[in-house]
């Protein structure tokens, strides 16, 4: 290990910590700025903060695996803290047959079902908040409220409770970071929760129709193996709540500080999937994921060895000067194709299509009845180990007339 | 480099997407030809799983299918086997007798419709050629420890490619040739336990007679998989250039032999949000006005290939030489 390490430049940062977690971007500098490869002595781990190796490791599954834990813990070694996913956590050949049944049943083409409907709720609730007052969080009132609206129904599970959910989520995202604060103290209240999202995945929970239920059904065609079922619709609830949750605060944040942009799309409203994917790129709801190498691996020409934990700056590639002009900007002139806020490669998120459907259509039903949209005051971070999302924001709208 | 690892492919691959070359061609039967198809940077190829096929398109634009039946722990290679079929439509003929080390084909996919879903016990059938998606999902059978066995038909030893190479596996291989044995009696493989998933591939008689079986009592039917005339499209070329039409915009643009549609739209001031860039994440999803696309994706299904109600432009490009896209 020294005689490695010592060729490689190395940082005691620590990327889980409340000071990095409160403002990434100048040790994601930091990071990038020091080599393609840096070696974090406190985690005994090499990171990776350049668009271009991020892009690579996230591809290489042959290389750099998932099943070994895409956290900090290495399931080579280490005991998870529950059953690992099926697919975030798994690799080729196991995660072939999961991410087969999700890929399907969340393609665009099968959202197209649910598109008017979500329309339709995301109108609803726009309306219901501005009965309320034009003053109000943005977090709390819509990018929380939506996706709680239409998402745990499109799941089909069930009606109480539902409560459980974020929390859920945060505790699963922190949970890839160290055994921090964030960590431990939530794990001692955490139990009910995790054990209400288990029942939640049992088929005679599951109201028919929905994803949850699609998934049993392709146990019953054989596609994936019916003990399996429970921990994919798991999935969707681990993966798809706090996620779209943070994306959409990160484009509400990106509209409401720039109302240039805001007055862009107003005018044109074909530039809103592009202000989705400008946001998921600045923001990067996901800022961090591990991989464990499966051999000895060359990033850049830095030799890892085997069975090491690489940490992925999702966040930072995605701000890399190298691949974007004035990475800093939130500019809908920019092509933000490629960004790796959803991941690259075979482990990139199911769940895409899902996201931007729900964002748009908030979006969408906002355009429509709000004329501007201001931050009133400095909003404040939710610090979690692997998501960068929002607390609270307060924001002033104008009806449109 | 490391001694123990593989050289990574390249970052980023360039633009010049959908083709690959030939590095190498091996007899591995008689009259079956495996190739070996790399991209021309040696960057990674889209990803697979055992069952998948990929569409070959050749210089005069006809397009094949063929399984992949190579090792996908490397990422930079693809792997196909090609049967000389003289009383053919001539696909095979020209890979046989014209394509060389160094040529460039068209390809599109992977995409699978016979995909390998996760069992205990597997009966694999492979009649002849039909041995190339059957190649891999028995390495990965054996990789996951799963009980298989493998019944494996031909006219004579002389004609089964891979023969050598799965007789490694001893008994669970059965190995049944018309010259040998006569007509193989292939009723008495018919598994009676319903946790047996039949996976077979091979002659329409043989996968007609494998389909008769129907499900073991509380079992599934068996899967397979059948190359047909019909699901090959004509194809112009496999990178002639074309004209793309925003219809919402009217803005037009010739898409050259070396870009794909959403370089070439770019090029006019269109922007087509992508992410993966290779056909497998749908983010660039695009409905189609008029004109006949080549899909090259790995998500549309032969029967939404045909309607052709969207395309991916990130891949696929045009069989006319006016594409009209909803854009």
């Amino acid at each position: 290990m020294t005689t490695l390490t010592s060729r490689i430049p190395a940082s005691d940062l620590d990327p889980f910590s409340d000071d990095f977690l409160e403002d990434p971007l100048t040790h994601h500098e930091t990071l990038r700025e020091l080599g393609p490869v840096v070696y974090l002595t406190r985690y005994d781990v090499h990171a990776i903060a350049r668009y271009d190796e991020v892009h690579r490791a996230l591809t290489d599954w042959q290389s750099l695996q998932s099943g070994a834990g895409v956290g900090l813990s290495n399931f080579n070694h280490e005991e998870p803290w529950r059953p690992p996913s099926l697919l975030l956590e798994a690799d080729p050949p196991r995660h072939d047959a999961p991410r087969a049944v999700l890929g399907e049943l969340l393609s665009p083409r099968r959202l197209r079902a649910l598109e008017g409907g979500w329309r339709a709720d995301a109108a609803e609730l726009v309306d219901e908040v501005l009965a309320r007052a034009t003053e109000f969080d943005a977090v709390h009132e819509l990018a929380e409220a939506f996706p709680l609206r239409v998402f745990p129904d499109a799941v089909g599970i069930g009606k109480e409770d539902r409560h459980h959910l974020l929390p859920y989520g945060d505790f699963a995202f922190n949970a890839f970071g160290p055994r921090n604060d964030r960590v431990s103290e939530r794990a001692k209240t955490i139990g009910p929760t995790i054990e209400w999202i288990g029942a939640q995945c049992q088929r005679e929970n599951l109201s028919p129709t929905g994803f949850g239920a699609q998934i049993w059904e392709a146990a019953d065609r054989g596609e994936i193996r019916p003990e399996h079922a429970p921990f994919i619709v798991r999935s969707l609830l681990t993966a798809g709540v706090d996620t779209t949750v943070t994306g959409i605060a990160a484009l509400l944040h990106a509209v409401a500080a720039h109302p240039d942009q805001w007055d862009r799309l107003r005018a044109d409203r074909t530039l809103l999937p592009r202000a989705f994917e400008e946001a998921v790129r600045l923001e990067s709801p996901v800022q961090t994921f591990f991989r464990t190498t499966t051999t000895e691996t060359v990033i850049a020409d830095v030799v890892i060895p085997a069975d090491r934990k690489v940490l992925m700056f999702l966040g930072a590639a995605n701000r890399d000067p190298r691949r974007w002009d004035d990475p800093a900007r939130f500019d809908l002139s920019r092509d933000p194709s490629g960004h790796v806020g959803f991941g690259m490669g075979l482990h990139q998120c199911v769940g895409q299509h899902i996201a931007r459907l729900e964002a748009l259509a908030l979006l969408e039903a906002l355009l429509d009845r709000v004329e501007s949209i201001e931050l009133t005051g400095i909003p404040r971070r939710h610090l979690n180990n692997t998501l960068r999302g929002w607390e609270s924001m307060p924001v002033r709208v104008t009806r449109s007339v | 480099m490391s001694a123990t690892a593989p050289a990574a492919p390249p970052l980023n691959p360039p633009i010049a997407r959908g083709v690959v070359t030939v590095t190498e061609r091996r007899v591995v039967a008689e009259g079956v030809v495996e190739f070996e198809l790399r991209r021309p940077d040696g960057s990674r190829l889209p990803d697979w799983a055992p069952g998948a096929h990929i569409d070959i398109v050749l210089p005069d634009g006809t397009t094949r299918q063929y399984s992949l039946c190579g090792d996908r722990w490397d990422a930079a290679t693809y792997r196909i086997a090609v049967l000389r079929e003289s009383a053919g439509r001539g696909g095979s003929i020209t890979l046989h007798d014209s394509v060389r080390v160094g040529d460039v084909l068209g390809f599109g996919g992977p995409r699978n419709n016979f995909r390998l879903a996760p069992a205990d016990r597997y009966l694999f059938i492979a009649g002849g050629i039909g041995i190339t998606p059957i190649v891999p999902m028995i390495r990965q059978a054996d990789l996951l420890g799963a009980d298989w066995s493998l019944l494996y038909l031909g006219r004579s030893r002389s004609a089964l490619a891979y023969a050598q190479e799965l007789s490694a596996f001893g008994g669970r291989v059965s190995v049944r040739c018309a010259d040998e044995v006569g007509r193989s009696e292939l009723a008495e493989w018919r598994p009676a336990d319903a946790d047996v998933r039949v996976y077979a591939c091979g002659p329409s008689r043989l996968l007609d007679a494998v389909e008769a079986w129907g499900a073991a009592p509380g079992g599934l039917a068996p899967k397979t998989e059948r190359f047909t005339a019909a699901a090959t499209a004509a194809r112009s070329a496999p990178r002639a250039a074309f004209d793309v039409v925003a219809a919402r915009s009217g803005r037009s643009t010739t898409v050259g032999q070396d870009e794909t549609v959403v370089t070439a739209l770019r090029r006019i001031g269109i922007d087509v949000l992508t992410s993966c860039a290779q056909g497998v994440c749908c983010t660039c999803e695009t409905d189609v006005v008029s004109g006949r696309p080549d899909h090259r994706d790995s998500l549309l299904s032969d029967a939404e290939q045909a309607a052709s109600a969207c395309m991916f432009p990130c891949v696929s490009r045009s069989l006319d030489s006016r594409l009209v896209l909803d854009l």
